[in-house]
């Protein structure tokens, strides 16, 4: 078979899941998109015609504050999560298959609780009132007037625990693939225990690690019932915004606005992402020029 | 240490849950030396190696390091390294990175690193493809890079695992003229893992045969086949013959007579000196027999033994023969030396003499039909068991 009959297969065998990319999510963003172009109608409609009135508005409100505080708990979010799930994944994927059975089962447990139902458990657990309060307040760790609900830990901390799961499953999938005969070569070439972890055991779960960051990154960029739930007034992220000018304010230009900024920026990572997926293509050509 | 040598095991045993992989073994390869292990697969041999290399903790028993107890020693703090059997490249280096990747850790200056990496692919023949990525790469090179990746670190000692066992035929054969080259240019002491006897003879300096987790047998490739001294030693390297009989009468000179039913009386060399009465396993290697028409002049020390062709293979080299003694099958194999079509072949069904010097002959414990399962080719078995292994 030819290169060129191969392309064309290939091509027939995505196009199905392009049509469904482009119907449903290209599509709907494009529109989003078009209508911060559009005028809001004081009925919470799209108005005729096309303004930049919208761009004007958002330019003058200052989305400083909430921007930096969004790509902030998103990032330390997806940090804290990378720590806990490398370890996690990399135990997950070395343990006996009954017991690794057994482990995953309890990853993915919490996902039959609807996640509100346990954004509000994690409300009663932060609670002035609550048990983790009191137990901190016994021991001596936090002083009785310490508020956990409602503030900047409370909301990173609900965060880290509704995305943990979604960053220890792509990283074990991949520590599961990995050789460990490959730590064993490195050892026996002279790097020592964690200079084969960094080395070759990081590189070698690269992809796993890769997948997990945008599942978590994305997301929590995106986030706004947890911090509508733990967080404290004037801790809103930009998902809060986009809320409150979509169901309070009903100015669906404003809100697609700040959902097109949102986007924009949660591609921003998905493009660096592609970028460094992607081989030096030249060196590939030749590799590949030489081996056929 | 009770053993000599550079790199020793003392005693050595491994067990895995009730099970020992390695069972007290002591064996001391010298500096510089192609030190083979041998053994069926499951024997071992690899466990040795890791022990080794520091990737396997032994139960019991003492490694030692030019004089050095090295037992304790993480692997990176070995001056060791290993051929894995799978080669075990890092997937996401580049060839060249590699190779460099023991000599980074080591921190050598950037400069070295350059030229002795350089000098590792002139020295594989892989200077051209420094920079490909292990996928891209041919068995053959993949293998090359995995010993420059491990020469590179000029270790004491090179420990190879089965470094040719995926490779097909032809490759194989040529990998070992250029491994041996390798060794001859860096003098380098190699620990050799493999189950095939041919590399093991061609390369070695010295083999140690194992045989579950023990080694049966240590010497120079011609010692090992030329003088067993384990049933299972004759069996697994080359073919061989098996008579069950009993030691008879000593006859002086270390000589003995031997008596296995349906044969003349058997003369054998008797170093060993086992006594009258003992039963014993004669070995005697098919192509040490002679096959004849004519029944051979009487010579000093030489069975003679009447038999019948019951089955000839002409392989051009030689003739592969089994012939009927009484209800036993005897393996012969005849050499072609000169100009065949003139002479009157031996065929199916003639009436022959077979013949071998009592010196041809080893005495070996019984052989059990547990290690023949281990070996390539059965040996034609004779006596008793007769029948328990297919030819
Ligand atoms: N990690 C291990 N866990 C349990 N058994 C093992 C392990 N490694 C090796 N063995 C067992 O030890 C024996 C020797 O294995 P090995 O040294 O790999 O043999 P060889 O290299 O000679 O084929 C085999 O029976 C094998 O099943
Ligand atoms: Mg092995």
């Amino acid at each position: 078979m030819t290169a060129d009959h191969l392309r064309r297969e290939e091509w027939a065998v995505t196009l199905p899941s392009l049509g469904w990319l482009l119907a449903l999510f290209a599509a709907p963003t494009l529109l989003v998109f078009a209508v911060s172009f559009r005028p809001a109608d004081p009925y919470g409609g799209i108005g005729a015609g096309w303004t930049l009135a919208t761009l004007r508005e958002m330019a003058r409100t200052p989305l400083g504050p909430v921007i930096a505080r969004t790509v902030r708990l998103s990032a330390l979010t997806t940090a804290i999560c990378l720590a806990l799930a490398i370890p996690c994944g990399t135990c997950l994927a070395r343990v006996a298959p009954r017991r690794q059975a057994v482990l995953l089962l309890l990853v993915v447990v919490p996902f039959w609780t609807s996640f509100l139902i346990r954004v509000f458990a994690w409300r009663m657990l932060l609670h002035p009132e609550g048990p983790l309060k009191r137990v901190l307040v016994t021991v001596g760790l936090a002083d009785p007037h310490t508020q956990l609900l409602y503030s900047e830990p409370a909301v990173l901390l609900v965060m880290v625990y509704t995305f943990l799961p979604f960053a220890i499953l792509p990283i074990y999938a991949a520590a599961e693939k990995f050789d460990l005969a490959l730590l064993e070569a490195a050892r026996d070439l002279g790097a020592g225990p964690w200079g084969a972890f960094v080395k070759v055991f990081l590189p070698g779960i690269g992809r796993g690690v890769l997948t997990a960051t945008l599942m978590v990154l994305i997301p929590a960029l995106g986030s706004y019932v947890i911090p509508d739930l733990v967080g404290g007034p004037g801790q809103d992220m930009l998902g809060n915004r986009i809320a409150q000018r979509a169901f309070s304010d009903r100015n669906l230009p404003q809100a697609s606005a700040l959902s097109a900024a949102l986007t924009l920026a949660a591609l921003a990572p998905m493009a660096l992402a592609a970028l460094v997926q992607r081989r030096p293509p030249a060196l590939e050509a030749a590799a590949r020029k030489e081996a056929a | 240490m009770a053993t000599d040598g550079f790199l020793i095991f003392e005693n050595v045993t491994k067990r895995f849950g009730a099970h020992a992989a390695v069972d007290g073994v002591s064996v001391g390869v010298q500096k510089g030396e192609v030190f083979s292990l041998l053994g069926p697969s499951g024997c071992g041999k690899t466990t040795l190696l890791r022990i080794a290399a520091g990737l396997e903790t032994p139960d019991e028993g003492r490694v030692w390091l030019d004089g050095e107890d090295i037992t304790d020693l993480p692997p990176e703090r070995r001056r060791v390294n290993t051929v894995f059997q799978n080669y075990a490249l890092f997937p996401h280096l580049t060839v060249a990175e590699n190779i460099a990747f023991g000599p980074r850790a080591a921190g050598w200056p950037r400069a070295r690193i350059r030229e002795e990496v350089d000098r590792m692919l002139a020295l594989v023949q892989l200077t051209d493809q420094a920079g490909k990525k292990p996928r891209m790469l041919s068995g053959g090179q993949k293998q090359r890079v995995a010993i420059a990746r491990a020469l590179i670190n000029q270790p004491r000692v090179l420990l190879l695992d089965e470094p040719l066992a995926a490779l097909d035929l032809k490759l194989r054969q040529r990998m070992l003229v250029e491994l041996d080259l390798i060794h001859d240019e860096v003098g380098i002491t190699f620990v050799y893992v493999t189950h095939d006897q041919g590399e093991a003879m061609g390369l070695s300096d010295r083999i140690a045969v194992m045989n579950r987790g023990r080694i049966e047998q240590i010497g120079r490739p011609a010692e090992i086949y030329e003088a067993p001294r384990t049933g299972f030693v004759a069996a697994f390297i080359g073919d061989t013959n098996f008579l069950e009989g009993r030691v008879e009468e000593h006859l002086g000179d270390n000589y003995c007579r031997l008596g296995v039913e349906g044969f003349p009386d058997i003369e054998c060399f008797n170093d060993t000196g086992r006594p009258p009465g003992e039963p014993v396993c004669l070995s005697v290697r098919p192509e040490k027999i002679r096959i004849s028409r004519e029944r051979p002049e009487p010579a000093p020390h030489v069975n003679v033994v009447p038999a019948r062709v019951a089955d000839a293979i002409y392989l051009g080299t030689h003739t592969r023969f089994w012939v009927r003694v009484g209800r036993h099958r005897v393996a012969v194999w005849q050499p072609h030396a000169r100009f065949l079509l003139d002479e009157r072949p031996i065929r199916w069904g003639d009436e022959v003499w077979i013949s071998w010097h009592g010196d041809d002959g080893f005495m070996l414990e019984r052989f059990s039909g547990a290690d023949a399962a281990l070996v390539a080719t059965p040996p034609e078995r004779i006596g008793a068991a007769n029948g328990g292994v297919a030819p």
